[in-house]
């Protein structure tokens, strides 16, 4: 079963705004029955240009229906300007989060709210000829779809593509032109920064707070599950030095657990230039 | 909250009569069944009284069941077996629609060099005899076919396939996980090298199964260890778990005919009822020769998950073919080999019953699925009027 968060499910259980504008001023729609997710959304202005009204119709899983709803939420009250600065990720955060196999739901919502202010400004629903070649056949997905989606997410694999746009998850024969794309943005990216980040630079107590957090509520967890323990000993700038306990000690894959588990989750929660050391106590 | 648990296909409730058969194997009885004293051979019997209640369900020899952790590792010990014993052969046949568990093994023996012939469905879920028996070759491994379809319940005629194959001096094996307990088994009268069941899908305990080997067709060792099993599979036994499974075997073949009368007549109740209450909901694969307690229907222009996760807030438990269910972005590989339109895939729903399903159960799903395909149908962009614009593919 998914992990849902408790937003996602209310936004599934009780939709906010599904139904039709009969007199919208702009509509959206993406998707496909063959997909398995479509999504049609209609917005109404007020005289000042602010959207004053947003339904949704949503067929697909119900975290396609949380993202919708939540969407029509968030634009309600924003001028066109603000609304096209929406992004996926703004969508699944205001969500508390998807599960990753289901960021596809969340970028569907951001594809409608692009269509729809497409159409208000009286340009023709997106045509796949005008945004580059179609690179996964199975789900109609474009060369420059998959594009921003790995600018602006930050992805780095073939499998995190399929996620967040369903291309590769077929027939699986587009995987090579994925790695050339991902591979072509390599080295483009660091323009991509998360936004907490650049606002708060950070602060030794800051990120010993993170750290600890991190530990406590992510990585402690996860090592218990198979038996094992980590104790947080000291934090020295950028250097963490932890002992690892119970099913860890004398396990022989304890160092790749600390670097590829422990260093990698604080290098990605809390701050890249984090560095792991173990302390045998 | 009650939970009326329709998923029987996926996994069964443990039968009371054997968690209690099981109980004094953890606590009391917890020798070794190769020990040499006393103490181990009391298990030892016990195991053997399992193997003979087994037996005695397919119609076989004791020692021709060896006991295995589930339906899994039966599946892969006979078609390795089958191909570790003719090196020289390196072609399979098998169907688009088995279990994983079939499948991959096959795409697994794909990239070590062997040709696999994977036969289609019709729309039905029905399989081309002629095809069938034109695909066998003098290199043909084995042949592996399913019993009974675990998302569609039909059923495959095995019996007939594997008369064929045994003319032609091709090894069978049949994946019958779905099929034991609902359909009587002798192997006296089907001519399978190879068949497997699964404990937990007869309410029998979770991590046990059993492959049925035929005392001439050849076995292949492949955990080394021990000499449990008669040397066919080492490691000590899962004593508990298969005491567990002979009392399963027994409990299941008790009154059979009975027991399938009652859940085909509630199975047939529910969809009648659904397909007379909803509409555009359709059926899918035959309705003759399918298991007594499957159910595999349709409804356009919603989606599988929402409609399951709508049923779990009445404490519904059931399944779905639809991409969003799985994990992977595209319908069920059973609903896509027999044609089944997207529109249909996608808004798939399987329900599965057992001995202990209940009218009330039945009743509660029949008052409460209307209202939910209706209010997911209200929400979706898609109808039978737009149909025609929006299927791409």
């Amino acid at each position: 079963m998914w992990e849902y968060t408790d937003k996602v499910k209310e936004h599934f259980i009780n939709p906010k705004n599904a139904g039709t504008i009969e007199d919208a001023d702009a509509v959206g729609e993406v998707g496909s029955l063959a997909c398995g997710d479509a999504l049609k959304l209609y917005i109404k202005l007020d005289d000042a240009g602010r959207i004053k009204d947003a339904k949704f119709k949503t067929f697909g899983c119900a975290s396609a229906i949380a993202s919708s709803s939540v969407l029509t939420e968030m634009i309600k009250g924003k001028t066109i300007e603000e609304a096209s600065k929406i992004t996926n990720r703004d969508i699944a955060r205001e969500l508390g989060g998807l599960p990753k196999e289901k960021m596809h739901c969340s970028v569907m919502g951001q594809q409608a709210l692009d269509a729809t202010l497409r159409n208000l400004r009286g340009e023709p629903p997106v045509a796949q000829d005008l945004e580059g070649e179609v690179v996964c056949e199975c789900f109609g997905v474009t060369e420059d779809q998959i594009r921003k989606a790995i600018t602006d997410n930050n992805l780095s694999t073939v499998e995190d593509v399929t996620h967040f746009t369903k291309a590769g998850g077929g027939c699986t024969e587009c995987v090579p032109d994925i790695e050339r794309i991902l591979e072509e943005l390599k080295g483009q990216k660091p323009a991509v920064q998360e936004p907490e980040r650049t606002e708060q630079p950070m602060t030794n107590i800051r990120r010993m707070q993170l750290v600890t957090r991190v530990i406590d509520e992510e990585i402690r967890p996860s090592l218990k599950k198979d038996g094992g323990d980590i104790d947080l000993v000291d934090i020295d700038g950028t250097i963490v030095k932890v002992a690892l306990r119970g099913a860890c000690t004398g396990c022989p894959s304890s160092q790749v657990t600390l670097k590829n588990f422990v260093e990698k989750r604080l290098r990605d929660r809390v701050d890249e230039t984090i560095r792991v050391e173990e302390v045998k106590s | 909250m009650r939970v009326v648990y329709l998923d029987n296909n996926a996994t069964t409730k443990t039968a009371p009569e054997v968690v209690e058969k099981m109980q004094p194997y953890f606590e009391e009885y917890y020798g070794n069944p190769s020990s040499m004293h006393n103490f181990g051979g009391l298990v030892q019997k016990e195991i053997a009284l399992a193997r003979e209640s087994v037996a005695s369900g397919l119609g076989c020899l004791a020692r021709e069941v060896v006991f295995t952790s589930g339906g899994t590792e039966a599946d892969n010990a006979a078609i390795f077996s089958a191909t570790g014993s003719q090196p020289d052969k390196k072609h399979l046949v098998t169907t688009r629609v088995e279990h994983p568990a079939v499948l991959s093994t096959m795409k697994y023996l794909e990239g070590k060099g062997y040709e696999v012939t994977y036969l289609g469905v019709d729309e039905k879920g029905r399989l081309d005899m002629q095809e069938y028996l034109d695909s066998l070759r003098p290199d043909t491994a084995l042949v592996s076919v399913m019993y009974a379809n675990n998302e569609t319940g039909v059923i495959f005629p095995v019996r007939d396939m594997a008369l064929a194959a045994r003319e032609k001096g091709v090894l069978f094996h049949t994946d019958s996980v779905q099929a034991i307990g609902k359909i009587p088994m002798d192997m006296k009268d089907l001519p399978v090298d190879y068949l497997v069941l699964s404990g937990h899908k007869i309410h029998g305990p979770k991590g046990v199964g059993a492959v049925f080997v035929r005392k001439k067709s050849p076995f292949r060792p492949y955990i080394m260890g021990g000499h449990q099993e008669n040397g066919r599979r080492a490691g000590t036994e899962n004593t508990t778990g298969i005491i567990g499974l002979g009392k399963a075997m027994e409990l299941v073949l008790k009154n059979m005919d009975q027991k399938n009368d009652e859940m085909s007549r509630l199975r047939n109740k529910l969809e009648q009822g659904l397909l007379g209450a909803v509409t555009n909901s359709k059926v899918n694969g035959e309705t003759l020769n399918r298991l007594p307690n499957t159910l595999n229907i349709s409804f356009s222009y919603v989606e599988g998950e929402a409609i399951l996760l709508m049923l779990d807030q009445f404490g519904v438990c059931a399944s779905s073919g639809s991409a969003c269910t799985s994990g992977s972005l595209e319908p069920s590989h059973v609903l896509r080999a027999m044609g089944v339109p997207f529109t249909h895939a996608h808004g798939s729903v399987r329900f599965s019953l057992s001995r202990y399903t209940t009218e009330d159960e039945i009743d509660l799903v029949l008052e409460k699925m209307p209202g939910i395909i209706q209010r997911l149908r209200d929400m979706s962009p898609f109808s039978a009027d737009s149909e025609a614009i929006c299927a791409t593919k």
